[in-house]
């Protein structure tokens, strides 16, 4: 997973504030084309929030983010065709209740991408198949399990050919035993050499995939660096903690 | 009930009748009074028809009070039926209920004004329009009360039986108090609804609220400004007697008794 | 007996006659209320605050007037403003008039329909719509409305039978639907009661079919883990 120099996404001093509480306070950093970048830091610090300015479903109060040369957040930036380059894949899936699988992953090509319907057919099930999930194509979300509706979220995310993905804790919503399918998927990924964020709460997954960790805690990024800087040698005392909590919690990472 | 021959024709199918029956005697002085209205702004035509169109919404609200009451009393004992009772009860009962939703309160009162003579039963329109309209809204209260009553867990019934109690008497001290504080919410409504149904009354010529209008329209030609007239003062008894179900609804709310 | 059975046997062509007027006003003002109600109800929950305010007083208005008086004012409004500056267009035939009013007020009904039916899909469909570059109208029409139109066929049911009974207000203009054609041989042959009983059972059977009919839509359309739920109509419960 070779990383190269090109700089696909950078951000500079975000700022969010909902109500009186300042949830992202001046975050700044870059993504290089084919890296995979974890956040990690405890809950209801800004990560999803921060995931979630970069594409603009939430709006951010300050601060500019680039994809490439396209300045995301000015105002002049058709937002519809950036979103169309960066994947998105939620929590809870967010699967389109009333479509199959299939047309779960074809809706975007057919309407957003504009394919005719059989490039469209062919591709959906290019990307199905790499999550594999081929034959499942005809079922609808609700008869699926929650491992099988978050690959096909990221497979509806990935036919979009996205320059970037973003996981917002896509393996949460989801009993134990299911989260290893998704992982694999998002592991494989990234060999292939996909740029990607992940907001999780799998330790084991940012230490050994991902090229570069962020640990956040209260809007701001208190660390970061490679995985084994981060995990095994932290600089900072609050990583020191946060580490050693989720140990005690998860035994050991 | 007068003993009248009832062959009115509703509105355009010929000569109003009805209208003037229940004031033998003014007719031609009322007569005279609308020619003049026949002329002047609408606000000197609004203030001047007032006074007959507040008798006519006396009337309305007379008839509606009256409908709904005759509606709880057959709603609850429909219910009941249907909850409660044997066979061939529930099946009369549930006939009876299916019948009345599927067809429309007009026919109904057809039915009733116009078909009963056939049997040597004649009714006049009011009474006809109150009794018609009460039996149609039982069937509509009989779902309201039979879906309160299906709500209340049977453990009440059992607590009731078991502490002696009667089957009529659990109905009556146990279940009956709570379903019919569940079912306010719902019977305000078709109170509104009888209120706002109670104008199809005119058209067998009771002399409510809508036929007051049809009656001064008819005689000064103004029909489309008296019946906005009318149709305001609908607009605003309705907004009004909402609100105030409203209130009433929170005053009355007993903490975790409501529906489901 | 016989007699009057063959009354009822030669009156039945007539009132089917009317049975399609009642069945075209029904349906053409369904159709008038589901854009209108669609429109309203896209306007409450995705509209700026003043169109949402201004949807919501529509619909207060709409669902506190009585619909037969409403049905006699717009006609003889219409009448009136024609006659007073002689537009000769607006002279509309009443079944028009019919389709018109009775459209605009099952129109308050059923945004209610779809705007519980809207407010009941997961905000985050909306998102992940917008996440793939759907624009907002791309996303309510592609994920929003499908779903929504799922949702909203129990009360458009119950929509379907209120409004089918309301039509016999028709009546009160001069459309010849179902109950003023009984009216009509009624009084022409003095059998109130029977051609009334007739005319009554040929609404019940009008109800029921399209109650049933629409079930069999429910069913049709049905998405695994969307599940309709019953709401209100002309608040009445069935």
């Amino acid at each position: 997973m070779a990383v190269s120099s090109n700089i696909v996404v950078r951000i500079e001093d975000l700022h969010k504030r909902y109500g009186n509480e300042e949830v992202l306070k001046g975050v700044s950093f870059t993504v290089r084309q084919g890296e995979a970048l974890a956040i990690i830091g405890p809950s209801g610090t800004g990560k999803s929030t921060l995931l979630r300015c970069i594409n603009r479903l939430t709006e951010p109060d300050r601060g500019r983010i680039w994809l490439e040369d396209t300045e995301i957040t000015s105002p002049q930036t058709d937002i519809n065709a950036i979103r169309q380059q960066i994947g998105f894949v939620f929590q809870d899936f967010n699967l389109f209740a009333h479509l199959t699988a299939l047309d779960n992953v074809r809706l975007g090509l057919l309407k957003v991408k504009r394919l005719s319907k059989r490039e469209a057919t062919e591709r959906a099930m290019q990307e199905l198949a790499r999550v594999g999930l081929a034959e499942h194509a005809e079922k609808y979300p609700a008869q699926l399990s929650g491992g099988q509706q978050q690959r096909v979220s990221i497979a509806r995310a990935l036919a979009m050919d996205p320059k970037l993905m973003l996981f917002d804790e896509p393996t949460s919503a989801l009993d134990p035993e299911l989260i290893g399918e998704v992982l694999q998927v998002m592991q494989d990924l990234a060999e292939e050499g996909m740029t990607m964020v992940v907001v999780t709460h799998e330790m084991g997954f940012a230490r050994s995939v991902c090229d570069e960790v962020i640990f956040m805690e209260k809007g701001v990024i208190v660390e970061q660096g490679p995985p084994q800087q981060v995990f095994v040698n932290p600089k900072q005392p609050r990583t020191r903690q946060f580490l050693g909590k989720i140990s005690e919690l998860y035994g050991g990472t | 009930m007068g003993g009248h021959n009832p062959h009115p024709s509703p509105l355009r199918g010929g000569g109003q009748k009805g209208e003037g029956r229940s004031e033998e005697g003014g007719d031609l002085k009322q007569f005279l009074d609308c020619q003049v209205l026949a002329e002047g702004s609408f606000l000197r035509l609004a203030c001047d028809i007032a006074p007959r169109l507040l008798q006519g919404t006396a009337t309305t609200f007379q008839l509606t009070v009256l409908a709904i009451g005759l509606g709880l009393v057959g709603g609850i004992l429909l219910a009941l039926g249907r909850v409660y009772g044997n066979k061939p009860i529930y099946w009369v009962s549930t006939a009876y209920v299916q019948f009345v939703r599927g067809t429309p309160v007009l026919v109904q009162l057809f039915l009733i004004y116009y078909g009963l003579p056939a049997f040597e039963i004649r009714l006049d329109s009011l009474t006809a329009a109150i009794i018609g309209l009460g039996l149609n809204s039982a069937a509509y209260q009989a779902e309201y009360f039979r879906g309160a009553i299906q709500s209340i867990s049977r453990g009440q019934m059992l607590a009731a039986r078991a502490i002696g109690m009667t089957n009529l008497q659990a109905i009556r001290h146990v279940i009956l108090p709570q379903a019919l504080r569940i079912v306010i919410p719902p019977w305000s409504n078709e109170l509104i609804y009888t209120l706002k149904y109670s104008s199809v009354a005119f058209i067998i010529g009771a002399p409510e609220l809508m036929a007051t209008g049809q009656v001064i329209a008819s005689r000064n030609f103004r029909y489309f400004e008296v019946f906005l007239i009318v149709a305001f003062i609908y607009l605003v008894c309705v907004l009004v007697i909402s609100k105030l179900l409203d209130i009433a609804e929170q005053k009355l709310k007993i903490p975790g008794l409501e529906m489901r | 007996m016989l007699e009057k059975l063959r009354l009822v046997w030669e009156s039945l062509p007539l009132l089917l006659q009317g049975a399609i007027v009642t069945l075209e006003l029904t349906v053409s003002l369904l159709l008038v209320g589901l854009v209108l109600g669609v429109l309203v109800a896209l306007g409450q929950v995705y509209g700026p605050r003043p169109l949402a305010m201004l949807m919501s007083a529509y619909e207060r208005f709409f669902r506190a007037m009585p619909i037969l008086v409403l049905l006699i004012v717009v006609n003889f409004g219409l009448a009136f403003v024609a006659n007073t500056y002689q537009w000769d267009w607006l002279r509309l035939p009443t079944f028009a008039v019919a389709v018109l009013v009775f459209g605009l007020h099952s129109s308050a009904y059923q945004s209610q329909i779809f705007r519980g039916a809207i407010q009941a899909i997961k905000p985050g469909q909306l998102l992940a719509a917008r996440a793939l570059g759907m624009t907002r109208l791309q996303a309510i029409r592609y994920i929003t409305l499908p779903q929504a139109l799922r949702l909203a066929i129990p009360g458009w049911s119950n929509e379907y039978s209120g409004v089918l009974k309301d039509t016999s207000f028709a009546f009160a203009i001069g459309v010849t639907e179902l109950a003023r054609q009984g009216w009509q041989i009624a009084t022409r042959t003095r059998e109130m009661f029977l051609i009334f009983i007739t005319v009554a059972l040929i609404y019940l059977v009008l109800t029921y079919l399209g109650t049933w009919l629409l079930e069999l839509v429910e069913r049709r359309v049905s998405v695994p883990g969307l599940a309709g739920q019953r709401r209100e109509e002309h608040g009445r419960v069935i």
